[in-house]
């Protein structure tokens, strides 16, 4: 009975959580259930979510990736300068931005897959690194339209109005970021469930050696999970950059344990029991819920990052809570 | 040493496990002064009976006294209070390798709580010296141990163990994995240890070693000592004998299929101490199975096959071509495909599906356009567990919830639409069965007979003599003999897979 209990609450806790939080601010606060606010909610979750997206792929090689937030970071700074420092064109800014995520899951992957430092370690180590190459990189500047250096010369460009659109244009009501994210979940989706690259990254980090053995490359695609996870970073920092026209010093930091937060609530949404994407996004829709609603309770901000620990937290327990139950 | 030599009885000792009788009243009795070999096929119950001495499991049943004085362990570590000790085969698990070798001779008297505060580094390093000469080697007591050698370790091990005042040691295949020198150095020691008093217990797989070694040799076979006798009363044949008992009457379905040309080739194959040069050739057709006991290199033989671990030295072909490979996927592009002994480990995903197990290798005929198609691949799954009987209730039937036969039939099955020419099996019958290792035979007969080559590896003659084609027993990590289909008898492969046959063995 209890073991039944149990694996309900495994299944549709979340699920009905997020029900339960929507119902409760809705019927507290009249604005809550609106169409634009849902879409705002939508929108402020984009950026958590790439970020998540990228450590779900990392959890389901059965590795895991500390330094997304410092990819962020690094992106946010770099796409601003190429077009205030730089003046490049879109383009160059966009592709520029995600080689950096790409190279950073490179290195990730060369430390835990050719160098075998176990991957929480590796990337915490990538991740100061990459935090102090991107303070470095600006003088430890915010970065804005036509700046002012120290030696009173002023920069040359300013930020490219399409890439401002990404982050702050709607179609439809809709924020543009949030239809991007829509399709990068649903794509990230088939790719995991019904391709063979999908089915091997699972299988891998289910079991290395048996994966190995059955013929999968396995380095190779632990590799590759870094190198997207590094990539979907990078979205992100695009994104932020562009949602806040500017580029932020350390603005990924925070990022980091609300995307883990997501990831890990996703684990159980519908009995899982596995790193996916569609729980993932669940994942950051609850987060996003609670954070909207109780900002609009006019909790200050610096409370949240107790209501999003307490969050984490309860994932946690009620995943490994349940998985070793269900290894003995 | 002592007036009295120790002796050491064990009387009626039970032990079941789960139901399953591993020990039925065995006696067993070693004095000191005395090496007393202990043989028997694997699961015949020496590892129990010597766990059971040194304390590592509790008897059901029986007594186990120490001139004359009852012994009631519930540890290990009484039993090495009361002087008996145990030298496993992993050395490098009972020694700290960042201490120097000093250091790890005296370490369970650092970790006595009576032991003093202050450790006293020049009375250490003298005691320690004077224990390694009484056994007669010269090691450098101030070097690590993580530098030595296995042998060396070994000995650090024994010294370990003699600065506890050790009445009776066990060794559990203490030659195994050394070299032919390292050998002599050891039986040298054990001699000496003899000499000193000590009651020695010498498991082994070498009946070679147990002859021209031992005082008295013991014979277990199905949890039983079938036999006791002074080894100048006895020798080879009479111990096989014993060690066989009963004609095998298993049933062992033989599909005929005709033998073609050689698909594998594998020459002068080495790695490390446990692959020493194997050269073995596979045609398609035929079954050929690589006998040996525990500890003999099949599996490290068969995972270089496979290309789970890299070669050293040696060449394979296949179809005549020398093949270099770095992992398994490059062994199952040439066709090699391997059936894994730890099948939960290594070979199937036991939280994974049915379906999901059978269709992994073969992901990509499975796909259109990048996607795979849940039509085809459950056909696939269909078609494979009906060919292969495998009892499930569905496809979608996750594997760890089969039985270790099925759970077998899916590592087998999933190889069987991929385009392999050679099956690489390792123990495919363990924990398997008998229904379901006579479907086993069946399939792997069956496969043969469509002209795959097969290379199969198992302790168990009688499987061997039951499918095989060629017989090819390994010993030490080398093939020792070549037997064809209806030469070998179950006493000819335990003769030439206990070392019999080698150079400066004497019948």
């Amino acid at each position: 009975m209890k073991d039944k209990l149990m694996n309900l609450a495994f299944r549709y806790g979340a699920v009905v959580v997020i029900t339960g939080v929507i119902a409760f601010f809705s019927f507290k606060l009249p604005y809550f259930f609106t169409y634009s606010n849902l879409a705002d909610i939508l929108g402020s979750i984009t950026i958590v979510t790439f970020v998540a997206i990228g450590v779900t792929l990392s959890l389901i090689v059965d590795g895991f990736d500390l330094s997304v937030g410092s990819t962020v970071s690094i992106t946010t700074v770099v796409s601003a300068s190429l077009m205030i420092w730089y003046e490049q064109p879109l383009v160059v800014v966009i592709v520029v931005s995600l080689l950096v995520g790409a190279i950073i899951g490179l290195l990730n992957a060369l430390l835990i897959v050719k160098l075998r430092i176990p991957d929480l370690l590796a990337t915490l180590a990538v991740m100061y690194i990459v935090s102090g190459i991107h303070k470095t990189y600006t003088q430890g500047y915010t970065l804005y339209n036509h700046m002012e250096f120290p030696d009173g010369t002023k920069a040359p460009g300013e930020m490219n109005a399409t890439f401002l659109w990404l982050g702050q244009g709607k179609l439809l009501g809709i924020p543009f970021s949030a239809i991007l994210l829509l399709i990068a979940v649903v794509f990230v989706h088939i790719f995991l469930t019904r391709t063979k690259y999908g089915r091997q990254m699972y299988v891998t980090g289910g079991n290395a050696e048996a994966a190995r053995l059955s013929g999968i490359r396995v380095n190779r695609v632990r590799t590759l999970a870094y190198v997207v996870s590094g990539l979907f970073a990078s979205i992100g920092g695009i994104l932020f950059a562009s949602r806040v026209g500017s580029g932020q010093i350390d603005a990924g930091s925070p990022l980091l344990m609300e995307a883990v937060a997501a990831v890990f609530v996703g684990f159980s949404v519908l009995g899982a029991g596995k790193p996916n994407v569609i729980g993932t996004f669940v994942g950051s829709i609850l987060i996003g819920v609670l954070v909207n609603g109780l900002t609009m309770m006019n909790l200050q901000y610096f409370t949240h990052d107790i209501v999003k620990g307490v969050v984490l937290v309860l994932a946690l327990a009620i995943t490994f809570y349940v998985l070793n139950r269900s290894k003995t | 040493m002592t007036v009295s030599p120790f002796l050491l009885e064990m009387k009626g000792i039970n032990k079941h496990f789960a139901g399953v009788p591993a020990l039925e009243s065995v006696n067993f009795t070693v004095s000191g002064g005395q090496i007393h070999g202990l043989l028997g096929a694997n699961g015949a119950g020496k590892s129990t009976l010597m766990k059971i001495l040194s304390g590592a499991y509790l008897p059901d049943d029986g007594t186990i006294k120490g001139n004359g004085r009852l012994f009631q362990w519930g540890s290990p570590a009484d039993a090495k209070a009361s002087g008996i000790h145990c030298v496993y085969q992993e050395v490098d698990a009972a020694l700290v390798p960042q201490l120097t070798v000093a250091e790890n001779v005296m370490l369970d008297r650092l970790a006595a709580p009576e032991s003093n505060v202050w450790i006293k580094p020049n009375e250490m390093m003298a005691i320690s010296e004077q224990i390694l000469s009484r056994l007669g080697v010269e090691i450098n007591v101030q070097q690590r141990v993580g530098d030595l050698s296995l042998a060396e370790k070994q000995m650090v091990l024994l010294a370990r163990i003699l600065a506890q005042d050790a009445k009776l040691i066990i060794f559990d295949e203490p030659t195994a994995p050394l070299s032919h020198s390292e050998t002599e150095v050891f039986f040298r020691i054990l001699h000496a240890l003899k000499e000193s008093g000590v009651a020695c217990v010498f498991i082994t797989h070498r009946l070679s070693e147990v002859l021209s070694h031992c005082d008295v040799v013991t014979v277990m076979r199905d949890g039983r000592n079938v036999y006791t006798c002074s080894t100048s009363d006895t020798d080879t044949d009479l111990i096989i004998e014993h060690m066989l008992g009963r004609t095998f009457t298993e049933e062992f379905p033989k599909v005929e299929a005709p033998i073609g040309d050689i698909i594998l080739e594998v020459k002068d194959l080495r790695k490390g101490t446990k692959v020493r040069s194997v050269d073995l050739k596979v045609r398609s057709g035929e079954i050929v199975v690589v006998i040996g006991l525990v500890g003999a290199g099949k599996t490290e033989t068969s995972r270089l096959i496979t290309g789970a671990d890299q070669i050293e030295a040696g060449k394979i072909r296949i179809h005549g071509k020398s093949i270099s490979m770095k992992e398994p996927a490059d062994a199952i592009k040439y066709g090699i495909v391997s059936v894994p002994e730890e099948r939960r480990k290594e070979g199937i995903f036991i939280q994974d599906s049915v379906d999901h197990n059978l269709s992994l290798p073969s992901l990509s005929k499975l796909s259109n356009m990048g996607l795979i198609s849940n039509k085809k691949e459950k056909s696939l799954g269909t078609r494979v567990v009906e060919q292969l009987g495998i009892k499930t209730t569905s496809g979608k039937q996750l594997v760890q919830h089969l039985s270790g036969g099925n759970q077998q039939k899916v590592a087998i099955g999933k190889w069987l639409e991929s385009d392999a020419s050679i099956f690489v099996f390792d123990e495919p019958t363990k924990g398997v069965d008998i229904g379901a290792k006579s479907d086993i035979f069946q399939i792997i007969g069956t496969l043969a007979s469509q002209g795959k080559g097969i290379l199969y590896f198992t302790c168990e003659l009688s499987e061997g003599i039951g499918i095989g084609d060629r017989i090819a027993v390994m010993c030490d990590g080398e093939i020792t003999k070549e037997f064809k289909r209806g030469e070998a008898t179950p006493e000819k492969l335990l003769y030439y897979a206990s070392g019999g046959g080698k150079v400066g063995y004497e019948r």
